[in-house]
């Protein structure tokens, strides 16, 4: 028999589904490549024991001829955002140390119902909030993938960043993401892997951390298109607990599958040739194109005229929601609290706060306060609100001339840890082609598309219409049958 | 009447007041989360995840809230927004889990509207005065902290976390305590009549911040202060005509009034400075993107406005002209929801309107002011009511044998024919019985018949009084009139 942990979600769920091996051997296989992978610092919380009570469960099921779900006996990785009942929820702080929920995130348990199987908790940016998985409170994640020739440790992007490595490095098939400036796709990219960012409202957010209301999207991060769409089918669905969801049947996206892209128009927003932009993302794009034509698409000129505000928008909106939403970890009720002896509540807020939360998360907390102030607002707040109109309106009007948009998904390929650590504005920057689709609400997928000359994978970004995730995913297939990525990192760390 | 004013070294001043009543909207469910919002329970034992503010929950709005909130706008004729949004208010408070209160600043459900009051609501003919009423907006209301239930530390109740209030912000339209008591009674009965609130001030579900300045009369607005949480209309009445004197004094002595936040201290009823306007807050709303927008259909407030009932004043109207019921009576009748309720089921009895409000109003409400009762503990019911009048209009008993069945209907309960039957209390008007009596009383008092023939009109009153004395009272008074009358002229 194969190894199960280089096996696809579709094949492992299939070889379950026909008998060829069983939920409990496959956890147990995924258990063993977890627990030899502590260098990566992917997760923050190993669960092997519910990954083989849950395998077990799925197993009976079968034995018992009880239909299987979509994702029957599938091991996945749960980005530590989503809450989990019973098990550590942190969002990689230190505020949230110890915290057991009592409840379980619709989507994780919309994917426990479909037979998926949890071998922990993944590290990420503390809150959700960084671009290297620096952030985090338990220690960055180490990429599985190496420059030719050095052992550098490099990033795996963020926030997402224990989701990436843990699928690169096969730890897990599959791992959910949580997207809202690009933390699906650019960590994706950085690791050769395939995640999507659905439309805003397709993935309840009821039980996830919140990061910034308006634009916190989850969605699925796997090896490749198709895998993608059968973990979003079973993630996806109207959940009355979040008033922003989307009151709409989840389509069939895995049997629609279809790379045959005739008929259909591919855009080529102008505005994001970059001054400045790596001359080997700028070939793999001209590549992407020509992939898109090869399938039958016609590749078609569009602007995005506003797209140089989004990312200034971008960090005024998202960290106006977060000092917000952050409020709530006040020491009062549950998590870390700090007081001193004889310390009254200011204390305590200001204790707990200056020891619960990292620099990244203050940084955006007092941005955020800042542009809320009055005599700032107006200047900093309404005024990004009015540029995400003009952003939504550039993509309404782009949709018109064609179906999807084809773009890089990151300016650069993976960083060296450290190496933006001390720079917040060019981490910022490397969220400058995914942020767009986030402000307006779109689905967006990074798809591995060829390998740089350092020997890392780069990756393509299709952004569709709002509710249209079938279109990328069809034109994300057609790029992943032409550019044949098979590359792994070479397994370094066991 | 005249105008309300306060007197200082520099001449007359004028008060001006703004009321923002804070009302609990009357909902089984908390505005976002499905708790309970029953009063009075053990600390804590209302509280969802939701309300507690755990991580990654998102608030849901409760429908039934923004219909009572659309409601009561109808209610006071006030345009109804078909568009508007749930924003953030910041700021760090143990009460407060989720670090910011969800209210509505920008865009609020229900926008300008007005308020008749009657200044004395005894007195039909006092002044009527129309208070604009700004805007009412949803919120919700924060928790509880006990400081007296540890020696270092404070307790944190959560059950009133999250229970959807009404803010609603009067116009500075009111000039004089009078005025303002008038208007809060007005909005209570409203709201009341409405069933929006329950106006329960003494439990907290209707509360005042009341705004104050003082200003020569019709000149410029002075600065105002905001003396918060006034929980009854005494000390609302209290705190205007405290802060309009110590606004004028201030002023008088050559200060300045500071815009502030002030607290009422009803043992020595006085206000305390609370913040001032330089360490105040700043909230920084924003739109809250965990809710949309709430956009309303034509058709939900068209279901709105017909689930209203018949307001207060449209009720006075119609108890005037049509019932035919006094002017006071009519005032006094519609102030209470409650009242006019009681009124309209002695009415669906068969009671006569002008009979019956006259009887509940007088001996009703005599009774039960004696027995220190309210309408609610009433032992007569209004149908038993309606029928102890229908025994004196039809004749048989007299209205002063109604007073003694009564006080035995408040003793016992009992039906009031039970009670006349059982003490053969019907009245007598068979006239051959009558005209024995009278010829005995005649003859056992010739002497006054011969006064009485002799020009003293007046002892005809001592004739009709032997005559209901010997028959215990039971006599048809009018029948025993006409006999006697005829009887004495023969």
């Amino acid at each position: 028999m194969a190894d199960i942990t280089e096996l696809s979600i579709k094949a492992i769920r299939d070889g379950i589904v026909s008998g060829d091996f069983t939920a409990v051997e496959t956890a147990a296989a995924f258990n063993a490549r977890v627990a030899a992978a502590k260098d990566l610092n992917a997760f923050i919380v190993k669960t092997p024991d519910i990954a083989v009570d849950q395998a077990k469960a799925v197993d009976a099921a079968k034995a018992d001829g009880k239909p299987l779900g979509k994702m029957a006996g599938v091991p996945i990785g749960m980005k530590d955002l989503f809450c989990t009942q019973g098990v550590q929820t942190t969002a990689a702080s230190h505020i949230l140390e110890g915290f057991i929920p009592t409840y379980e995130s619709s989507v994780s348990g919309n994917l426990w119902a479909s037979g998926a199987v949890m071998l922990g908790k993944l590290n990420l940016d503390q809150f959700a909030m960084g671009s290297s998985n620096e952030t985090s409170y338990f220690g960055n994640v180490i990429s599985p993938w190496r420059k030719s020739g050095s052992d550098a440790a490099l990033a795996p992007g963020g926030s997402s960043g224990g989701s990436s490595t843990a699928v690169a490095a096969r730890l897990c098939p599959g791992a959910t993401g949580t997207d809202t400036g690009g933390s699906i796709r650019q960590p994706a990219a950085f690791t050769g892997i395939t995640g999507i960012k659905p439309t805003y409202g397709r993935c309840s957010r009821w039980g996830v951390v919140a990061f910034a209301s308006s634009l916190d999207q989850a969605g699925p991060m796997a090896h490749d298109v198709r895998d993608c769409a059968i973990m979003l089918e079973a993630m996806a669905g109207f959940d009355p607990k979040d008033s922003t969801s989307l009151n709409a049947p989840v389509p069939d996206w895995e049997v629609a599958l279809n790379s045959d892209l005739n008929g259909k128009r591919v855009g080529i927003p102008k505005e994001y040739h970059m001054d400045g932009m790596d001359a080997e993302i700028s070939a793999l794009w001209d590549k992407g194109r020509d992939m898109l034509r090869d399938a039958g698409a016609e590749i078609v000129d569009i602007s995005l005229p506003h797209t140089k505000y989004a990312l200034p928008a971008y960090y005024i909106i998202a960290p106006a929601e977060a000092s917000s939403n952050l409020a709530r970890y006040d020491g009062v009720r549950y998590g870390q609290r700090d007081l001193p002896d004889g310390a009254g509540l200011q204390e305590m807020y200001a204790e707990t706060r200056a020891a619960g939360f990292g620099d990244e998360v203050k940084r955006r907390i007092m941005i955020g306060t800042y542009v809320l102030s009055a005599g700032f607002y107006d200047a900093y707040y309404t005024q990004a609100q009015k540029v995400r109109t003009l952003i939504r309106r550039d993509f309404d009007t782009a949709f018109e001339q064609c179906d999807v948009i084809l773009a890089p998904t990151t300016p650069t390929a993976a960083f060296e840890l450290g190496e933006k650590s001390d720079d917040p504005l060019a981490m910022y920057l490397n969220d400058v082609f995914a942020v767009p689709a986030s402000l307006a609400g779109l689905p967006a997928m990074s798809v591995p598309a060829g390998i740089n000359s350092d020997g890392l994978p780069l990756g393509l970004q299709i952004i569709g219409p709002a509710m249209d995730e079938q279109s990328v995913l069809n034109a994300g297939l057609a790029i992943e049958e032409r550019a044949g990525f098979t590359a792994k990192p070479e397994e370094w760390w066991t | 009447m005249t105008d309300y004013r306060i007197e200082g070294t520099t001449g007359a001043w004028e008060v001006v007041i703004g009321l923002e009543v804070h009302a609990q909207i009357t909902s089984h469910s908390k505005l976002f989360s499905g708790s309970s919002t029953e009063f009075g329970n053990e600390p804590n034992t209302q509280v969802s995840l939701i309300d507690a503010a755990m991580p990654g929950m998102l608030p849901v709005p409760n429908m039934e809230c923004i219909r009572q909130a659309v409601r009561t706008g109808l209610a006071i004729n006030a345009q109804i927004n078909t568009f508007s949004r749930f924003d953030r208010k910041n700021y760090f408070y143990a009460d407060l889990p989720q670090g910011y209160q969800i209210s509505q600043l920008y865009h609020p459900i229900v926008g300008e509207g007005v308020i008749e009051v009657q200044l004395d609501e005894k007195d039909p003919d006092s002044e009527r005065r129309r208070i604009g009423v700004e805007r009412i907006h949803i919120e919700q209301d924060a928790g509880k902290l006990m400081h007296d239930q540890h020696p270092t530390m404070s307790y944190v109740d959560l059950n009133r976390c999250g229970v959807a209030l009404m803010e609603i912000v009067s116009m500075p339209d009111m000039r004089s305590p009078a005025e303002a008591g008038a208007y809060v009674k007005k909005l209570r009965s409203i709201l009341r009549y409405v069933g929006s609130c329950d106006g329960n001030m003494e439990q907290g579900s209707m509360r005042a911040d009341v705004n104050v300045s003082v200003r020569k009369p019709g000149g410029e607005l002075g600065t105002r202060t905001e003396t918060k949480n006034v929980n009854s209309i005494r000390f609302l009445q209290q705190v205007i005509e405290y802060e309009a004197r110590r606004q004028v004094d201030l002023i008088e002595d050559g200060g300045e009034v500071v815009q502030e936040t002030r607290l009422f201290d009803a043992e020595k009823q006085e206000t305390r400075s609370m913040r001032s306007k330089e360490d105040a807050h700043d909230y920084r709303y924003f739109p809250d993107p965990d809710l949309l927008p709430v956009e309303l259909e034509d058709g939900f407030i068209d279901e709105c406005r017909a689930s209203l009932p018949e307001l207060p004043d449209a009720k006075r109207a119609r108890y005037e002209n049509e019932l035919g019921v006094s002017a006071y009576n009519a005032a006094v009748l519609t102030a209470d929801k409650e009242t006019a309720d009681w009124f309209e089921h002695m009415l669906a009895a068969g009671a006569p309107a002008k009979a019956a409000s006259n009887w509940l109003l007088s001996e009703l409400f005599g009774a039960l002011n004696k027995r220190d009762k309210t309408l609610a503990q009433s032992p007569v019911s209004p149908q038993q009511a309606a029928e102890l009048l229908a025994l004196v209009a039809d004749g048989t008993i007299s209205g002063k044998i109604a007073k003694d069945v009564f006080e035995i209907m408040l003793e016992t309960g009992q039906a009031p024919a039970d009670i006349v039957q059982e003490q053969g209390l019907t009245q007598q008007s068979d006239t051959g019985a009558i005209e024995a009596v009278i010829a005995d009383v005649l003859a056992n008092n010739a002497d006054k018949v011969a006064e009485y023939k002799g020009g003293k009109d007046r002892l005809f009153g001592f004739f009709v009084g032997q005559t209901m004395k010997a028959m215990q009272g039971k006599a048809n008074p009018q029948v025993v009139n006409e006999l006697l009358k005829r009887a004495l002229n023969q």
